[in-house]
């Protein structure tokens, strides 16, 4: 019998590095062909620019309020200040600029820890049947059934110190339940295909069978179902700053509302303090959204297109 | 292959000692509202150093039961099975040891490989789990034991690329990845191509000459059993009812059941077809006495109570057939 010389071993992993790009390639090509996901793309790409460039468009002096008592307070846009002024003088379009990075960041952040979470435990539960797999899906049923809102709040109270990492702790634990249903269910058409049972026979231990056949499965539905989390998280991190639950000392979208509301914008009439926050929130949820959505029926082909 | 393989087999052969044995195994699912399927309900059958052996039965008979319980894939609820005589333990270090021994290729090619692995990773999947030395030796070695020559051109290839029968010499190649002492084959060929099922056959048997694996065949079809096997196995609803060498099963069957399924093979007699009447076996509800008898044309026929035993067929269970002990069959007719 021929030996081989390594080369083969070496090739394979070339092939398949040429295959996962293909496959990426093509993927790419599905994804163009949406057009609400594009849109999605950009908007979302413009809000990144904006949270990127915000040291260097809006110097941070722009926003200690020690210097910028000489301006009005409360002022209607003008030319100077384009979204006009909050209450403690500052232009409402610096705020607005070096929020967006405190809300995209807790987006993002808490979206990946919920991401790890509902992916170890849907794989677990889907994959061990027995105490540890029911066990895991009653933890699931128990997050998913308790009302939202108060345990955020009272976890947030619990965990005290206000600021940007117990926000993203809080909502990265308490948002993962609907990935881990999605990633169970997957998981269980995944274990019931017979190369899981070969790889049962050859002597695959859990580990080997979670990871090399049950993984690679879920990942792109997770990916998808994420960037619809980001967009829940976001709403969320809104809904608790605005609740008074946020950092005190560091804007996001959320304090300004509830900074908006203190100030009493909405019986002033300072519209320019109120709704900038409001449609920016709006518009950074809808990008996450339809680029879900997108993501989702171009890994999944029986949703259809758009 | 290796001297050490032809050695081992060789002395297995003079001790008289079977590869694998199961003794009295019995295994039980649980259905819904306290419904309890007896899936295997008391088997005995061996498999000896390069010998080929074929289960055959109808669906739901137990035989793919029997087939995953001596992977160890199932854990049976009573009865042991050995591995050169020695009971097999379900500990993950024992059960991963066990596997390097006995291997399975499963009905279905195009499901068994992951679609997102090459033919090179999925042969290469075993060696990398029980961290074998020289993977890409192995890999070539074994998809040129499994047809797949020369080995290059089939490595980086991926499942859909190939046709159904090169995706089973993918499986099979897999298998023989780990040097196997016995390969069971639930069902190898009944999803492929009539033109393929004789190259892959003649590939099992050529296994068998060559390596000296051991195979257990489990086939519905009678017909492959007579092509390939050297003993038959008969298993109906949870139990062997006959055993022996092919020539005996096929040439002199003893039970009914045999009997009436060889009636229906083209390629092995001009018998008058029997047609069996009656429910399909449920193994939830295993009939009293013999299993068979509702089914049974002999007692129907009235040939059993001519030679006396109708009421034991309906009212005395019949014992375990052992696995040792030439043509046998459980059959009150056939004491």
């Amino acid at each position: 019998m021929s030996t081989e010389p390594p080369s083969v071993m070496l090739s394979s992993r070339a092939a398949a590095r040429a295959r996962r790009g293909a496959a990426l390639r093509r993927f790419a090509r599905s994804y163009a062909a949406h057009r609400s996901g594009m849109a999605g793309l950009v908007i979302l790409g413009l809000f990144a620019l904006i949270a990127l460039l915000a040291p260097v468009l809006f110097p941070a002096d722009m926003l200690d309020i020690t210097k910028t008592v000489q301006n009005e307070t409360l002022e209607p846009p003008s030319g100077e200040f384009w979204l006009g002024t909050d209450e403690g003088g500052r232009s409402i379009l610096a705020v607005l600029a070096w929020a967006a990075r405190a809300s995209l960041t807790v987006g993002v952040a808490a979206s990946a820890i919920s991401m790890v979470l509902g992916t170890l435990v849907g794989i677990g539960s889907g994959h061990y049947r027995g105490l540890l797999g029911s066990l895991l899906q009653r933890l699931t049923d128990w997050f998913l059934v308790i009302p939202f809102i108060p345990l955020v709040v009272v976890l947030a109270a619990v965990l005290g110190q206000r600021g940007l990492g117990t926000i993203v702790l809080v909502l990265g634990v308490t948002s993962w339940p609907g990935t881990a249903r999605l990633v169970r269910a997957q998981t269980l058409s995944v274990e019931g295909r017979p190369y899981l049972e070969r790889a049962k026979a050859l002597g695959g231990s859990d580990w080997h069978q979670m990871v090399r056949h049950v993984l690679p499965n879920v990942m792109p539905l997770v990916l998808a179902n994420t960037t619809l989390t980001v967009a829940l998280v976001i709403l969320s991190e809104t809904t608790l700053a605005f609740l008074g639950l946020g950092d005190p000392y560091l804007d996001s979208w959320g304090t300004m509302l509830d900074k908006a509301n203190g100030a009493g914008a909405a019986s002033t009439g300072a519209w320019w303090y109120l709704l900038p926050p409001g449609i920016c929130v709006i518009l950074v949820v809808l990008a996450f959204t339809l680029i879900g959505r997108a993501l989702e029926s171009v890994l999944d082909p029986r949703l259809g297109r758009d | 292959m290796s001297t050490l393989a032809t050695a081992a087999t060789a002395a297995e052969e003079r001790s008289g000692q079977p590869l694998v044995e199961v003794s009295d195994l019995r295994v039980r699912f649980r259905g819904y509202a306290g419904r309890e399927a007896r899936a295997l309900d008391g088997v005995s059958m061996s498999v000896g150093s390069g010998e080929i052996v074929a289960v055959v039965g109808e669906s739901g008979c137990g035989k793919t039961t029997l087939a995953r319980s001596i992977l160890g894939l199932v854990r049976p609820s009573s009865g042991v099975v050995r591995f050169r005589g020695e009971e097999l333990s379900y500990g993950a270090r024992a059960l991963r040891r066990y596997r390097r021994e006995v291997q399975l290729v499963l009905q279905d090619p195009t499901g068994s490989l992951n679609p997102r692995h090459s033919v090179y990773e999925a042969v290469a999947e075993g060696p990398r789990v029980h961290r074998l030395k020289d993977e890409s030796g192995r890999v070539a070695r074994a998809l040129s034991q499994a047809g797949l020559r020369p080995p290059e051109r089939f490595a980086l290839r991926y499942p859909h690329e190939l046709s159904g029968g090169q995706r089973q010499r993918v499986v099979i190649a897999g298998a023989l990845a780990l040097d196997p002492r016995l390969i069971i084959a639930d069902e190898p060929v009944s999803s492929l191509d009539a033109s393929v099922r004789g190259e892959i056959l003649s590939l099992l048997l050529q296994l068998r000459d060559e390596l000296g694996v051991s195979l257990l065949v489990v086939t519905h079809d009678l017909g492959l059993a007579w092509n390939i096997a050297d003993r038959i196995v008969v298993m109906y609803l949870g139990r062997v009812v006959e055993q022996g060498t092919t020539e005996e099963v096929l040439h002199r069957p003893k039970h009914p059941y045999t009997r009436a399924l060889l009636s229906v093979v083209p390629e092995i007699d001009q018998r008058e077809p029997v047609v069996l009447a009656g429910e399909t076996p449920d193994p939830c509800r295993v009939p009293a006495g013999c299993r068979f008898h509702p089914r049974c044309p002999a007692l129907a026929s009235g040939a059993a109570a001519a030679a006396g035993v109708a009421d034991d067929c309906v009212g005395t269970p019949l014992a375990v057939l052992p696995a040792a002990g030439g043509h046998s069959a459980a059959c009150h007719l056939h004491p």
